[in-house]
């Protein structure tokens, strides 16, 4: 099998030539040593197979980034047979660097100029045949967003590699010496190969992103507007999302009332149990955030493809910047707002590797709405109606709060290398086809990466609250109301009693079963809860209780996510531990502080 | 006379004098995005509250920071 590797810079429409070439059958593959995902297929090419491998966006080939020392990685450690350099047309004049760097490399390769329609439009004028003659290499245009030149790339490259084939050709398996690129010699061929192939407008006409920006990035607009296209966008992924949600959880309710309990019903209690409250609610817990990731990315993936990602990370930079984070992880702390797991997973936008573990250290404390669900029982039964909305309001204030908090504290720890120096594409039509397959490609990617772990977990806690199988489930006489009075010196402090102890451990599975969790630890119906628990706690405790669960590890999921992203156990680790000791400390302060005013 | 981009105004444009700076990593960022000496540039706008600038060089629009931007020289024309 021939590999064939796809290289270019940022922003050439790299991955849209990708999805097109290999439809929806890519998968995030596994590369001895490379810390990031790189997404390959396998295809039948010509007469043979082929796999294709997606390489990360670079401006450089000997790299400093990180992106660029997976390329160098991957080139040093993998047999490449050929490589597709993508280019953006109308930037051509200097993304010819990275093209002559490769050919340094000695690996066999095409030059793909992209976004032929953009430069058309644009005036910039390529003399193709010219350019094939100087480079020494085959080059076509293309658009790979409306596929027009696409069928002949694709041939082309087929011929290629049966050329490559017969031709005997070894794929690349020498040391790439990246060292010995002469930069000087490189720019003098760059600057003769652009005077005598190329035409350049001296101002490229684009009137329309010109206008669009004069409006989005206006001095006293910008910053309104895109508040209210992120409010429209939150919108659309939330209310669409929560009856789909809803949808899901009922699906799986029928389900097992009818199909699983039946079938399981001749099985020891025991079994029963962990079969259905153990593996089948984990399942069911990864099932729920399905129509989430796929709504957020498809909304996501049209502000990022449209360009005005770029421009919000523009606004909001001089804030962000003062935390050590950008633009885009404010566009991700506010979708985290709406759930947790796919503002994480958006935050792979972030090439900076310290940048995005920063994003992702602050985003947890974003108040979801699973969390909103617990708080605004909890504020029902516990404070009066004129001061419920205030209470509210509070809590949003600390997530603010603790996330930037966060942000100051460990900017030094996850700092950014990368120079803030960000493309400002023109604004473009997103594709629907584009979309679609990116969403799917990241439905698939959080469930092969989280399922298990999320099960593992569900499973846990299931155990811990109904055993020893004497002790009535989730009552303080199972393993986890032991803990409960185990930990009741850390928990006393904070006004979080036993009973509350052992919801915050189903809690750490998911916000959302928080409420019915307590109806079962007090065994009562939801209905009766809200006036047990106002009758059982006064409200500095149930703030402190509340405080503790917005800052404390957001659930499972949360964790899953964060885990498969950043790739580290580490990181995963200090992502769990200070929020619960930052919660620890909220709660404390706000309780002792209560208490000793007489509240 | 040539001016730091960082304090030029919005709208005025020249060409890139120099690359002023130390660091090979942001010197090769600077020069892959299209800052070379001789390019026309032109700072489109600048973010408020010192905020990153906007700018054009080339065929492409970029925005960068103020501390990088220390790094360009600019020839005003």
């Amino acid at each position: 099998m021939k590999r064939i590797a796809l290289l270019g810079m940022p922003n050439t429409g790299k991955s849209t030539f990708f999805n097109r070439f290999t439809g929806a059958n890519a998968r995030v593959g596994n590369w001895p040593g490379i810390t990031v995902d790189l997404m390959s297929a396998k295809l039948p090419l010509g007469d043979q197979m082929a796999e294709i491998v997606d390489l990360p966006g670079i401006y450089d080939l000997p790299g400093d980034s990180e992106d660029e020392r997976v390329v160098e990685h991957f080139l040093n450690t993998t047999p490449v047979d050929l490589v597709l350099v993508i280019l953006n047309s109308s930037q051509i004049e200097r993304q010819l660097s990275l093209l002559l760097q490769v050919q340094q490399l000695g690996i066999p390769c095409i030059a793909l100029l992209n976004m032929s329609d953009e430069a058309k439009k644009f005036g910039v004028r390529i003399d193709e045949p010219s350019l094939s003659e100087q480079l020494g290499i085959p080059v076509f245009s293309l658009s790979a967003k409306y596929g027009e030149g696409f069928e002949l790339v694709k041939q082309k490259i087929a011929d290629t590699l049966s050329y490559i084939n017969k031709a005997g050709l070894p794929s690349s398996d020498k040391k790439v010496s990246l060292k010995n690129i002469d930069n000087a010699e490189l720019e003098k061929r760059m600057h003769g190969i652009v005077e005598k192939s190329i035409q350049i407008p001296t101002r490229l006409s684009d009137n329309i992103t010109q206008s669009l920006d004069k409006l989005f990035l206006h001095t006293w607009l910008g910053l309104p507007l895109f508040f209210l296209v992120m409010y429209f966008v939150f919108q659309a992924v939330f209310f669409l999302g929560d009856p789909l949600q809803g949808g899901v959880e009922q699906l799986l309710g029928l389900v097992r009332v009818h199909a699983l309990e039946p079938l399981l019903a001749a099985t020891p209690a025991l079994v029963q149990g962990f079969l259905l409250d153990g593996v089948y609610d984990g399942v069911g817990t990864v099932a729920t955030f399905v129509p989430i990731i796929l709504l957020f990315f498809f909304f996501m993936s049209i502000v990022e493809d449209s360009g005005y990602l770029s421009r919000a990370a523009f606004l909001m930079d001089a804030l962000m910047s003062k935390v050590g984070l950008d633009g885009r992880s404010f566009v991700m702390l506010l979708m985290g707002f709406g759930c947790n797991v796919p503002a994480l997973m958006g935050t792979r936008v972030m090439r900076s590797r310290g940048l995005r573990l920063l994003s992702m250290l602050v985003i947890p404390f974003s108040l979801c709405t699973a969390r909103l669900q617990v708080f605004v029982f909890f504020i029902a039964a516990l404070f009066s109606p004129s001061h419920a909305p205030l209470a509210l309001l509070s809590l949003y204030f600390f997530s603010f709060f603790t996330a930037f908090i966060t942000a100051l504290l460990f900017k030094g720890k996850y700092r950014t290398v990368e120079p803030f120096i960000i493309e400002v594409p023109p604004y473009r039509l997103p594709t629907l086809q584009q979309i679609i397959i990116r969403s799917w490609h990241e439905v698939r990617h959080f469930l092969q990466r989280a399922t298990t772990f999320i099960i593992i977990g569900v499973v846990l806690v299931w155990v811990l609250t109904n055993f020893p199988s004497s002790a009535a489930p989730a009552s303080v006489d199972t393993w986890a109301g032991i803990m409960g009075s185990w930990l009741s010196p850390i928990f006393d402090p904070i006004g979080v009693d036993q009973k509350l102890t052992i919801a915050l451990l189903f809690g750490f599975v998911a916000k959302e079963i928080v409420i019915g969790a307590l109806a079962v630890i007090y065994a009562l119906e939801e209905e009766g809860l809200g006036s047990l628990i106002a009758q059982q706690m006064d409200w500095v405790q149930a703030y402190s209780f509340m405080l503790f669960t917005l800052v404390y590890t957001p659930c499972l999921s949360t964790i899953a996510t964060i885990r498969s992203e950043s790739r580290s156990n580490t990181f995963t680790a200090i992502s769990l531990i200070w929020p619960l000791f930052f919660a620890w400390f909220l709660s404390f302060a706000f309780y002792q502080g209560a208490r000793a005013l007489g509240y | 006379m040539t001016k730091q981009l960082s304090i030029l105004r919005a709208g005025e444009s020249g060409i890139i004098a120099s690359l002023n700076t130390h660091e090979d990593y942001l010197l090769r960022r600077l020069m892959a995005v299209g800052f070379r000496v001789g390019k026309q540039i032109e700072l489109i706008r600048s973010a408020i509250a010192k905020g990153p600038l906007h700018v054009r060089v080339g065929t492409t629009e970029v925005m960068l920071r103020r501390e990088e931007a220390q790094s360009i020289e600019v020839t005003l024309c």
